[in-house]
Order: structure tokens, then C-alpha cells, then sequence
């Protein structure tokens, strides 16, 4: 009996969501219930330092380059010990989408993401971070990497003095 | 013929409740579809204005009422204009017939709950529920709009053919009561529902008026996800709003009177009448709402399939069976 | 108060048919149309005949008319400027029939009017039937006949022939 089948097909339905009526809503009301998010969660951008207290960013632009919706922007410099810098660093949060393809790009895991999502300003100026909006004084995710440790070059220590670093070739010598 | 004011200052007042209560109940109906339908997805729904978001009609209202007035160009002006109020007005106009309680006793007068007994008041019901849809018909032709115009006339052969049914599915109605006054048909109920001796009726009628109100699942002349809004696509503001409030009505008239005809007006057990009825009224308002959040529209060739191979003729043999049995028990 | 009533009523339903007719646009022709059949079932009402009353609006005004709309709509034959004047070979039939009601109309006017409609005696439903039934039973048998064979002709009409 066709007639049957539709009506028991149609009353299921209404069975269905007559349940779901006193069911517990899963909305969560948003600006008076704040769900946590989760420590890694990807959001606002900073800019962390290495475990010595420097600045990580070493200012190469790749971010910029990544970013897809060019929000970053910066001018790099360099110290009298070597050691470069972004004179000036600045993120338009009025632009980012938190797509993190600067934080994956950054060779110096300089740029991080941390779960603060809320940022929303009355004046869309206050959403420009400068540098000392973005630099926070701890390391992020990562607590023992420091690039110039690794890079070979003489800013942390001496050449060859570094982990897993031979020392540096003499060119002059006669050995190879 | 002379009229004693007290008549005329009692049915002024029984103007002036029903009014009131019906569009104040129109507009909680839009609060309450939203509630329930939000309940229904598992989510919470309006809560924002006032507690429980109880004040959102007003918010709504407001908003209407300040939106911009806009008249499509190319539009044809005074039935643009007009089109929602011949929407809302045969609405409104049906709870004149509506009995909405037991006869009260008031200053030595015997006062009806009810506007106007009529004694043809439920052809006064089918006619003008047949002029509503000349709102429906004009409001979309006159927005010079194609999915207007095809929402209107999907309108007018849903209800056209709906009509039918419904009017059939009546008339066993009438036969059991022999009356087309709608206080005689209530006391007829006053001992056994009809619902009882007309249960195929009841459900053709249900049916019938269903699509007639134009609610899923025969929602086809303001198919959303065909045709934007169908007939009310290029109205805004109030106007919008009227034909709104109007379908709302709709479905208060339409539930009352079902409730009327098939389930004994207010006539219940321990309750107040006029208490009786309210529940009978919000009942078949709740289930509108339920079956609108649970069922898909059906298909345009489905709906006059069904209203014309199946619903009429299934009208009509009942009416003949009941027209065999009444003269059989004699 | 009744005659006030009449007279608004009359003039409603008059100036409605003449719009009616005069009126190029189809859809404005049936807007005139329906509203004129609205005051007429309003004239019936007030002549104690709700039920003519009644069948009135919904026969004429919510089914007729609403057909004729549909098909307006359907074939959008909406655009005025379409229709030319009718001529003279198509006002002549027309004007010879009005002539002949008119005159008709002069003849009862002049034989003293007609019996006043029963005041307050309502034409009950029992009543309506009765004399429907009985003394017209006849001519019911022969419409509903004509009716059943408009059925089956649709149906032949609308059935799918094979190829």
C-alpha cells in the first residue's frame, strides 16, 4: 500500500522534529558566551623574539610576498653586527584573513599566530599594527630557536662556533 | 429600524476586541513561527529585543514601517498600491463569521462572541476567501516583474483549485448540521465532534486549507529558492508587511475555522470557551508551523495533480456517502 | 439608511460595468468587473436575498472572474494599446439587446412598477432548496448533465494521446 507508506514516511518526519524541538539549542551566543579556543589556534599575527631576548625577524620580505591579500609591509635595515632588522613593521588587520601563509612562509618562525580573534576597532587606523603593536617578549610556539645560532653567521657568536657548525673553511690555508 | 445603542456600542466593542486581538496575535504568530522553527534546527531564535526577545514584533514593525516605500518602474501605481490590502482585508474580514465563544450574559443583553451571525456565514467564508485571491493575482502583476508574475499565477491556480476542495470537503459539514450558520454548527457539535463522523473531510479540508494560506509545503507562488519571493518579490516596507501579516491572519481565520466546523467550535471539556477555542486556534497554528519545519514543497505538477485527481473527487464521494448514510438513518 | 445604502451601491455597480467596458486593459476591465458584482451581491444582501448574495461572489467574482484573470496572465495579453475600438457591426447586436431591455424595463415602469420584495421575510435556505428541488428539479438534471459532459469533453481534451 502506497498510501500507507507515504503517510508513515510523512509522520517520521514529523516525529523527527517534534524530538528536536526540546532538544538543547548547540547556538552559542556569541559576544556573552565566548567558546575557548584552542592554544594553537591560527588568528592575530605577532612578532616573537628568540630565547635571548633579539628580535627574530631578519626583515627578508617573504611574508609580504606570501601574503595574499598584501597586508604586510616593512623596511628592512641591518646592525653594525650584522644582524638585520625591519626598521619599521607594519600589518593591516583591516586586510588579514588569518590565512597564516606568512606565518608557514617565515624562515626564522619570526611570525606566529596566536587565538586572540577579536579585533574589532570603532577607526579602521587603529586596526594598523605597528612593530611595537606586533613584538611580544616571549618566543611563541617554538622556545629554543634562534636563527642566528644556526645561520653561520657571526651575530650570536664567533663563525664555527655554533651547534653542528664546522668551523669556517681557511681559504688561504693549503689543506683542503 | 431603530437600533438601541447599547446593541451598537457592544458590537463596536466586539469589532474593536477582535481586532486587536487578532493582530496582536498575528504578530506574535510571526515571533512564534520563528521561535518554533529555530527549535526545530536546534537553534534559539529570536532573543535579542526584550526578554525572551517577546518585543521583537515591534521591532519588526518598526523597521517596516520606516523602510523606504518602493514602486518598481513600470509598475501599474493603484493596483501596486492596493493589491496588499485586498491580501489583507478578506482576512480580517473572515472573523466576522468566526464564533469565538459561548453567548455571554451583559446588561440584560444576550451578547454572541461572535461579529456577525450570518446565516449563510460559511459561504460567506468561501467567497471571500475566493476574493483573496485577487491580491495574490494583482500584487504580482502589477510589480511588472517576471517572478512576480509567475508567482501569481501559480497563485491563482493553487488556489483556485484548492478552493474547490475546500469548499466540497464542507459540504458533508452542512448535511450533518443543516445549517450554514456558523453558531448552529458549533451547537450541533455540542454532544460529538464532527471530526468523528468526518475524519476524511477533516483531513481534506486541512489539506485544502493549508495550500490555501500558501504554506509549505504548498508554498509555490513565494517559492523562495524558485522564484525570490514569488508575488510579494518587489513590495517593501508596509506593503510588504501586509501581505505578511495578512498570510498570518490567514492562518488564525483558516484554524479557527477548522476548529468550527470539525472540532466542536468551543465547545471542551472544563475550560472556559473562549479559552477552548484560543487552544484550538494555536493548535492548528502550532502544526502549521511544525509541518513547516518539517516538510519539503512539492513539485508544481504534484500539487495540481493532487489537488485535482485526488482531493476533489475524494471530496465528492464523501459528500456522497454522507448524503447515503444521512438519508439511510433517515 | 437602507435606501442610502441602495443608491451608493447602484451607482458602484453602474459606473463598475461601464469602466468595465469602456476600459482597453484587460486586467483593469475584470478589476472594475469584480467590484461591480461586489456591490450587486452587496444590493442582494440588502433585498434580503443573502444566498443569491453569496453565489454571487463566489461563482461570479471569486471563480469566473478569476479564470479570466489567469488566462490574461498566462497568455499576457495585458498590454493596452492592443485592443482596437470594437465597430459599429459589433456595438449593433449589442446596442439592439440593450434597446430591447431598456424598452422592456420602460413597459414594467410604466405598468406600475413591481411588487415590493417581502420586507424582512429572508428567503431561508430551506426554503431556497425546496423551490430548487422540487419545482426545478427538471432543469438541475439537464445543467448537472451539461456540466458532466464539459467534464468529460476536458478529460478527452486533456488526455495524452499516443504517437
Amino acid at each position: 500500500m502506497k498510501i500507507v507508506s507515504d503517510m508513515t514516511a510523512l509522520l517520521t518526519g514529523m516525529w523527527i522534529t517534534w524530538q528536536h524541538i526540546f532538544r538543547r539549542p548547540v547556538t552559542i551566543q556569541y559576544p556573552e558566551e565566548k567558546r575557548t579556543p584552542y592554544p594553537r589556534y591560527r588568528a592575530r599575527i605577532v612578532l616573537t623574539r628568540d630565547p635571548d631576548g633579539g628580535e627574530r625577524c631578519v626583515a627578508c620580505q617573504l611574508c609580504s610576498a606570501a601574503c595574499p591579500v598584501d597586508c604586510i609591509s616593512m623596511q628592512s635595515a641591518e646592525a653594525a653586527d650584522g644582524r638585520r632588522y625591519a626598521a619599521w613593521f607594519r600589518i593591516n588587520f583591516s586586510r588579514c584573513i588569518f590565512c597564516g601563509l606568512c606565518a608557514e612562509a617565515c624562515p626564522t618562525l619570526a611570525i606566529q599566530m596566536t587565538p586572540d580573534f577579536e579585533i574589532c576597532k570603532r577607526d579602521i587606523m587603529e586596526l594598523l599594527y605597528e612593530k611595537e603593536d606586533l613584538l611580544i617578549d616571549g618566543c611563541g610556539k617554538s622556545h629554543d630557536y634562534n636563527f642566528y645560532r644556526h645561520a653561520g653567521i657571526g651575530v650570536t657568536q664567533p663563525r664555527g662556533a655554533g651547534p653542528k657548525e664546522k668551523p669556517p673553511v681557511d681559504v688561504r690555508g693549503l689543506l683542503p | 429600524m431603530i437600533y438601541d445603542p447599547l446593541d451598537i456600542a457592544l458590537m463596536l466593542a466586539k469589532i474593536a476586541l477582535v481586532f486587536f486581538v487578532i493582530l496582536t496575535l498575528a504578530a506574535y504568530l510571526v515571533f512564534a513561527e520563528r521561535k518554533v522553527l529555530a527549535w526545530i534546527q536546534d537553534r534559539k531564535g529570536p532573543n535579542r529585543v526584550g526578554p525572551f526577545g517577546l518585543l521583537q514584533p515591534l521591532a519588526d514593525l518598526i523597521k517596516l514601517l520606516t523602510k523606504e516605500d518602493f514602486r518598481p518602474i513600470g509598475a501599474d501605481k493603484w493596483l501596486f498600491y492596493l493589491a496588499p490590502a485586498m491580501a489583507a482585508i478578506p482576512a480580517i474580514m473572515i472573523f466576522a463569521v468566526i464564533p469565538f465563544g459561548a453567548p455571554l450574559r451583559l446588561f440584560g443583553h444576550t451578547v454572541q462572541l461572535q461579529v456577525a451571525d450570518l446565516h449563510v456565514g460559511l459561504l460567506l467564508f468561501v467567497a471571500l476567501s475566493s476574493l483573496a485571491v485577487y491580491g495574490v493575482a494583482l500584487g504580482g502583476w502589477a510589480s511588472n516583474s517576471k517572478y512576480a508574475l509567475l508567482g501569481s499565477i501559480r497563485g491563482l491556480a493553487q488556489l483556485l483549485s484548492y478552493e474547490l476542495s475546500m469548499g466540497l470537503s464542507l459540504v458533508p459539514v452542512v448535511m450533518l448540521a443543516r445549517s450554514f450558520r456558523l453558531s448552529d454548527i458549533v451547537a450541533a457539535q455540542a454532544g460529538c465532534w464532527f471530526i468523528v463522523y468526518q475524519p476524511l473531510a477533516f483531513m481534506i479540508f486541512l489539506i485544502s486549507i493549508a495550500a490555501e494560506c500558501k504554506r509549505i509545503p504548498f508554498d509555490l507562488p513565494e517559492a523562495e529558492g524558485e522564484l525570490v519571493a514569488g508575488f510579494h518579490t518587489e513590495y517593501s516596507g508596509m506593503r510588504f508587511g501586509l501581505f505578511f501579516v495578512g498570510e498570518y491572519l490567514n492562518i488564525i481565520a483558516l484554524g479557527g475555522l477548522a476548529a468550527t466546523f470539525f472540532l466542536g467550535g468551543w465547545h471542551g471539556p472544563l475550560l472556559p470557551p473562549v479559552v477552548c477555542f484560543s487552544v484550538k486556534v494555536l493548535a492548528f497554528a502550532f502544526l502549521f508551523i511544525w509541518i513547516r519545519g518539517t516538510l519539503p514543497r512539492l513539485r508544481y505538477d504534484q500539487l495540481m495533480h493532487f489537488g485535482w485527481k485526488i482531493l476533489t473527487p475524494l471530496a465528492l464521494l464523501n459528500i456522497l456517502v454522507t448524503a447515503w448514510w444521512l438519508v439511510l438513518r433517515g | 439608511m437602507e435606501a442610502y445604502l441602495f443608491y451608493l451601491l447602484a451607482a458602484v455597480t453602474v459606473i463598475g460595468t461601464v469602466l468595465a467596458i469602456t476600459e482597453k486593459h484587460p486586467v483593469h476591465a475584470i478589476v472594475y468587473l469584480v467590484s461591480s458584482f461586489f456591490s450587486l451581491a452587496a444590493i442582494f444582501f440588502l433585498l434580503a436575498a443573502p444566498l443569491i448574495a453569496m453565489f454571487e461572489v463566489i461563482i461570479y467574482a471569486g471563480a469566473v472572474m478569476v479564470l479570466f484573470m489567469f488566462v490574461i496572465m498566462m497568455l499576457d495579453v495585458g498590454r493596452s494599446g492592443d485592443g482596437l475600438r470594437p465597430g459599429l457591426r459589433q456595438w449593433l447586436p449589442a446596442m439592439l439587446l440593450a434597446g430591447v431591455i431598456l424598452a422592456l424595463l420602460g413597459m414594467m415602469l410604466a405598468h406600475g412598477g413591481w411588487p415590493a420584495p417581502g420586507a424582512g421575510a429572508a428567503a431561508t435556505l430551506r426554503d431556497f432548496s425546496l423551490t430548487l428541488f422540487r419545482q426545478h428539479g427538471v432543469a438541475i438534471e439537464i445543467i448537472s448533465l451539461q456540466l458532466l459532459f464539459a467534464v468529460v469533453g476536458a478529460l478527452y481534451f486533456g488526455k495524452r494521446r499516443g504517437p
